[in-house]
């Protein structure tokens, strides 16, 4: 049992787990940090961002967190916790040789794809005449200015897929349930669980019949939009792998909450706009639900809201739609009324929603407003526009709500900033409190997790609050570390069929206690055991020559059991007795006795741990056989 | 030997009120709980006595199972759970129990409100009753308890329904509640894997009927419809107000705006719209085609189809009017009915199936009199078409699905007795496997055959897996043998060796050792090599062994040879064996006994 983990990265992880003859890949989240080295890409040629000195402005290219660790072909299956965490998958399944399935579930899929139709479309919009490769040669990388020079493993950096990748890859998935059980080549058992990060998100088990493996990504304990997090099944594990820990350990989600709505309002009623960089799917849906009751109290009546982003429709309709899946929205949709009030937002033109900047945007568009838009990481997207174009006035305002990116590296290209700038970074994930009462809980026998979590953030190295101390001490990964996981099998199971199950022969051995000895064939199928009774063997051809038989060596059908237990001397003495054997001598040994048995010249060695039988004649050495036999038990 | 029962409450060779008790690896459940269309006194419900004489349910049900909305699957849950009493839970999908309390409580309206019944349950029943229910999602595994496991799949009838999986320990049975195998125009097609429960118990409403193609029935339907229009005619639809209803209207829908019709259309009031906006929320549980659709175009927003007013019944002209209930037996669609009746030019088009004493069930048998309340008698001139659009299998889908399951035994209920006869020769011809169609209150005993688990050393699998090779030779089974530790309530099954060990036991060695007198005039070291190529002949495929130290093993059984004191031809042959070896043993010292054959040098 091995765990290949191929991304470094805490909160977008992609692991491969050896169990039972299955490879299965546990997320393939794709790290875009790498961006943040290239320009933005604006819509119209910028002169001011191309004399930029120190940044190369070439294709947004993605930094892929995978190495030749293993043959990405022989993996069996994927397992998607969150739509976060898919966002590789084109280069995974495509071009590698990947024939397995990937698993998910339906709000994973579908906002998944939306996340990458979306991304697909950030790229396309801005064509490139050329892309460079050449500057990712080791040699020439040396040379090249900035922070490029020093960018780790640039050649793993790849170009963004494309729209036919996408779908391709999105074929592969099948779709499952919460709490859907599915059986995967009859070894090993898969099963997503309710994790309360987000709509759709999942941890899962991977279990057979005596081996039990969580995995643990991007799980919330606090009561937002999604179902809550289903804690008990993850009980008595063997091994916990554990990611996808809040990347924001000391800011708490409601307060950030409360900032954001703070600053908003600040900014409108000053006669500024306020720039929201965010992901069109996921903690937007919060925001809005919280603006949607902050709106009327902070007199915000009139400001327009504008959600732009080729897939801000698909998003806002499909979050109503997975009301099944979402806490505390189940009972509106029985009366039956949309889960999310940014229905409501939308119906009464509080909340309007573009595809992009273009076309009935810019006719409809007033000031001061509010826009949710992205990139989060202000490399591309209609963001970049917004930037251009409220970067200059003090009076506009840019809230920060995704953790995922530096947001003083994702301003750089823009400096100098007149435009107010506030951090309010949302992340609902587990904190350290929260994971260490939550591993009480559950118990699992050992941890596995990223490195990064066993010591403290390197900028507050004093917090030892900030990091998981366990006991056992969990074992951490890092990328490119492969770990033999600590456990053994030691059973597997069988069916005995109910005709051989009849036919056994318990004897009780201690109290409580049975044995029976048991001579099957065994049938493997599709990794499940079946044990059948013996056919009887066919009875043999009446043969002419009756004293060849005796000839034939015997044919072992079943050996002999193993013998326990000791022979009584009295008791024995009397059985002999009984059949007739009565002039018996006992001699006292060192170990037991020594029963000769006179008148038929035999000795009978009896021992604690064993009988030895001395006699020439068969009939009697037989006959002392059986005897012996009815003293000791068979195993 | 484990059984399991199945006694339907309802639904025995019957159509309306299911309910079916069925008890497996010593839990009870219920499936279904539903009242009858065709009566109105007590065999409107189930007869739960047969349950329990006196007393609430909660002890002898484990748990209640509603497979979908509809009320001769779920009317008689409030009455059950409320006024005989069961407070353990029930569990029906979240469209389900969205529109289940509506149905519900519209039922109580007519029969209270408009029949006057007293003794029926109230509203806040239906609400104490709702609070029971536990939503499922599909394919989700749920433990009801530690061993009883249930799972849902896509039945496609109406939105949310249901077929269940039902688990204890090795043995199983599904319950299809009604099911559709055929796609249609807003629901997808029934589905299940591969489960072969020992049971499946499937609806066989059409159990005899095969039914064209879908295309040709909706081409018919919207013909006779623009006929009608066409001649000034009106049309009444009597629907449910979910389900059909939907699929009529898509269908309506789009003809309408195809041929550009302006006759109205009119949906009958108040559930129907709200009906139309659970659609839009529950599109995942709709066919695949409105869920890739549904966020450029919603198809439950209709544009051609308006809210029905009382009065709108006597405009003149030709319109097009979906009135509930489905088979005329109240309300709304009965009182349009009995306006538009008398006039041949117009319609009404019943679009599924009508219980035995409804006015639909009559009028369909071609009867052209009716009597109504207070003596009164109403001709029917209108034409009366039937169509069948409700969503059941017919008997192609219920072979199809029984190939889907893989049952070992198959149980009809919701159909005709003469209709069941007729699919169960089929079934038990086709599949040979027991079919079985009990009647109301009439027990099916199925004995199941479970094999055991067993928790196997992999030490003992894997040396067994590897001594059978790649592959299994059927001609030459490799017998495996271990010693099965029965322990409290676990099984093990490991080698002899580890079982003594795991036990703490300790080996008891049985030897054995044998003289045999041998006349050799040989050397000692000659006779032994002359047993030792004597041996070689006869056992084959033994390992023997001649060792320098003077000794002969075969297997594990030694063999020593000593002249004898009186006379050196003599010789005296020992021979030792463990208990082990004992077959061979015994034949080896018979086989020497006789003497070595002349011819060996």
């Amino acid at each position: 049992m091995k765990l290949y983990c191929l991304s470094g990265h805490p909160t977008l992880p992609c692991n491969v787990l050896k169990f039972k003859s299955t490879t299965i890949m546990l997320d393939c989240g794709l790290d875009t940090t790498s961006v943040l080295s290239f320009l933005p890409l604006p819509l119209i040629h910028s002169p001011r961002l191309s004399k930029l000195p120190g940044w190369v402005s070439k294709d947004g290219t993605i930094n892929l967190e995978k190495r030749e660790l293993l043959d990405l072909s022989t993996i069996d299956v994927i397992l998607i916790s969150n739509y976060h965490c898919m966002m590789a998958l084109p280069y995974i399944t495509e071009h590698t040789g990947f024939t397995g399935t990937v698993y998910a579930t339906e709000p994973t899929l579908q906002i998944g794809r939306l996340l990458m139709e979306e991304l697909v479309n950030f790229m396309e919009r801005v064509p490139k005449a050329q892309s460079a490769t050449c500057w990712k040669n080791k040699e020439i990388q040396r040379m090249l200015p900035g922070p490029l020079k020093d960018a780790v493993d640039v050649w793993t950096w790849k170009r963004c897929y494309s729209m036919q990748e996408v779908n391709s890859a999105l074929s592969k998935v099948q779709l499952v349930g919460y709490s859907q059980k599915v059986e995967l080549f009859g070894a090993v058992q898969v099963s997503p669980l309710s994790s309360g990060y987000s709509l759709g998100s999942s941890n899962w088990i991977i279990q057979s019949h005596h081996e039990k493996v969580s995995y643990v990504s991007g799980s919330s304990l606090l009561t937002t939009h999604p179902q809550p997090m289903d804690q008990s099944s993850l009980k008595n594990s063997d091994v916990l792998i554990l990611t996808g820990l809040t990347q924001m350990p000391t800011a708490n989600p409601d307060g950030m909450l409360g900032e954001f709505c703070s600053n908003l309002a600040m900014t409108i009623r000053a006669g500024g706009n306020v720039l929201v960089p965010c992901y069109s799917s996921g903690v937007i849906y919060d925001l809005l639900e919280c603006l949607y009751q902050f709106i009327e109290s902070a007199n915000l009546g009139t400001t327009p809201f504008y959600f732009i982003s080729p897939i801000a429709n698909s998003s806002l309709e499909f979050s109503q739609i997975f009301a099944e899946l979402c806490h505390n929205k189940q009972t509106k949709v029985y009366l039956p009324e949309p889960p999310f009030p940014h229905a409501e937002l939308i119906q009464t033109n509080k909340l309007k929603h573009y595809p992009s900047i273009h076309g009935d945007f810019s006719s409809e568009f007033r000031q001061p407003c509010v826009v949710f838009t992205g990139h989060p990481s202000l490399r591309f997207g209609d963001v970049v526009h917004f930037m251009e174009l409220w970067g200059k006035s003090n009076l506009n305002t840019i809230i920060f709500t995704e953790p995922d990116f530096s947001y003083l590296d994702a301003l750089a290209p823009y400096q100098p900033l007149a435009m107010k700038c506030v951090y309010c970074p949302i992340d609902t994930r587990l904190n350290f409190h929260q994971v260490s009462k939550l591993l009480k809980e559950v118990q699992p026998l050992h941890v596995v997790c990223p490195e990064q979590y066993t010591q403290p953030p390197v900028t507050q190295s004093h917090r030892s609050d900030l990091m998981l101390e366990l006991q056992p001490p969990p074992m951490p990964y890092r990328r490119c570390s492969v770990l033999n996981l600590p456990f053994r099998r030691r059973y597997e199971r069988v069916y005995i069929l109910p005709e051989l199950a009849n036919s056994l022969v318990p004897s009780e051995i201690k109290p409580g206690v049975s044995v029976a000895t048991l001579s099957a064939v065994l049938h493997s199928k599709d990794n499940k055991h079946t044990l059948q009774s013996v056919p009887k063997p066919p009875p043999m051809p009446p043969s002419k020559k009756r004293k060849r038989v005796i000839e034939e060596p015997p044919v072992a059908l079943a050996p002999k059991p193993m013998l326990s237990g000791a022979v009584a001397l009295e008791a024995f003495l009397a059985t002999l007795q009984k059949h007739g054997i009565t002039e018996v001598k006992v001699e006292e040994t060192a170990d037991g006795h020594i029963l000769h048995l006179q008148a038929e010249d035999t000795l009978i060695q009896l021992e604690e741990d064993g009988t030895h039988i001395v006699c020439d004649s068969e009939p009697l050495r037989t006959t002392l056989r059986d005897l012996v036999l009815r003293f000791l038990q068979k195993l | 030997m484990p059984e399991i029962k199945v006694t339907p409450l309802g639904a025995g060779q019957d159509v309306g009120r299911s309910c079916i008790l069925v008890s497996i690896g010593g839990k009870n459940i219920m499936l279904d709980c539903g009242m009858h269309m065709g009566y109105n006194d007590d065999r409107r419900f189930p007869d739960f006595s047969y349950v329990t004489q006196n007393g609430r349910l909660t002890d002898f049900l484990d748990c209640v199972i509603i497979s979908h909305f509809h009320l001769d699957h779920c009317g008689a849950l409030p009455y059950m759970s409320e006024m005989v009493g069961y407070d353990g839970p029930i569990y029906m999908t979240h469209p389900t129990k969205a529109i289940c309390p509506i149905l519900l409580e519209d039922f109580r309206k007519i029969t209270v409100d408009k029949k006057g019944e007293t003794n029926f349950f109230t509203s806040q029943m239906i609400k104490d009753c709702m609070k029971k229910v536990i939503p499922l999602n599909l394919h989700q595994t749920v433990q009801v308890d530690d061993e009883l496991e249930i799972k849902a799949y896509y039945a496609g009838h109406v939105l949310g329904a249901a077929m269940v999986h039902i688990k204890v320990g090795s043995e199983s049975v599904v319950y299809t509640g009604d099911y559709n195998m055929t796609p249609d125009r807003h629901l997808g097609a029934a589905w299940i894997d591969k489960c072969r429960p020992d049971i499946l118990i499937s609806e066989s409403t059409y159990a005899t009927t095969i039914r064209d193609s879908k295309r040709c029935r909706e081409r018919d339907f919207l013909k006779k419809v623009h006929e009608t229009i066409e001649r000034g005619g009106k049309v009444l639809i009597p629907v449910f107000a979910l389900g059909r209803a939907q699929e009529l209207c898509i269908l309506l829908e789009t003809f309408w705006e195809r041929m550009n019709l302006k006759a109205p259309i009119y949906f009958s009031t108040g559930l129907t719209e709200k009906a139309n906006h659970y659609y839009k929320l529950f599109i995942t549980w709709t066919n695949q085609k409105i869920r890739k659709t549904f966020v450029q175009r919603n198809m439950f927003e209709f544009k051609h189809i308006k809210a029905f007013d009382r009065s709108y019944a006597d405009n003149p002209g030709p319109m097009v009017v979906f009135a509930t209930p489905g088979m005329l037996h109240a309300g709304q669609s009965l009182q349009i009915f009995k306006k538009w009746a008398g006039n041949e030019k117009n319609m009404v088009i019943m679009p599924g199936y009508c219980v035995q004493g409804t006015i639909g069930h009559k009028i369909l048998n071609g009867q052209r009199k009716l009597e109504m309340e207070g003596r009164a008698t109403l001709d029917v001139k209108l034409q009366v078409e039937y169509m069948s659009f409700s969503a059941h299998a017919d008997a192609k889908g219920i072979m199809q699905l029984i190939r889907m399951a893989e049952p070992r035994n198959m149980l009809l209920v919701h159909g005709e007795a003469v209709k069941m006869e007729f699919l169960k020769g089929k079934i038990e011809q086709e599949f040979s496997i027991d079919c079985y169609m009990p009647a109301n209150g009439e027990t099916t005993t199925v004995t199941t055959n479970p094999s055991v688990p067993v928790d196997i050393s992999l030490n003992l699998l894997k040396r067994e897996m590897a001594l059978g090779g790649p592959l299994p030779d059927p001609k030459k089974p490799r017998t495996m043998h271990g010693t099965l530790i029965m322990k409290e309530n676990s099984l093990k099954l490991v080698s002899s060796e580890q079982a003594l060990k795991e036990l703490g036991l300790n080996e008891h060695q049985l030897r054995f050792t044998c003289r045999v007198q041998l006349q050799d005039p040989h050397s000692d070291a000659d006779t032994l090599h002359r047993i030792y190529t004597h041996l070689k002949s006869v056992l084959k495929g033994y390992t023997i062994q001649h060792l320098p130290d003077g000794t002969v093993i075969v297997e594990s059984i030694v063999i020593k040879v000593s002249s004898s004191a009186e006379d050196s031809n003599t010789k005296v042959l020992l021979l030792s064996w463990s208990y082990q070896d004992e077959d061979l043993g015994s034949f080896l010292s018979s086989l020497l006994k006789k003497g070595l054959p002349s011819g060996i040098c």
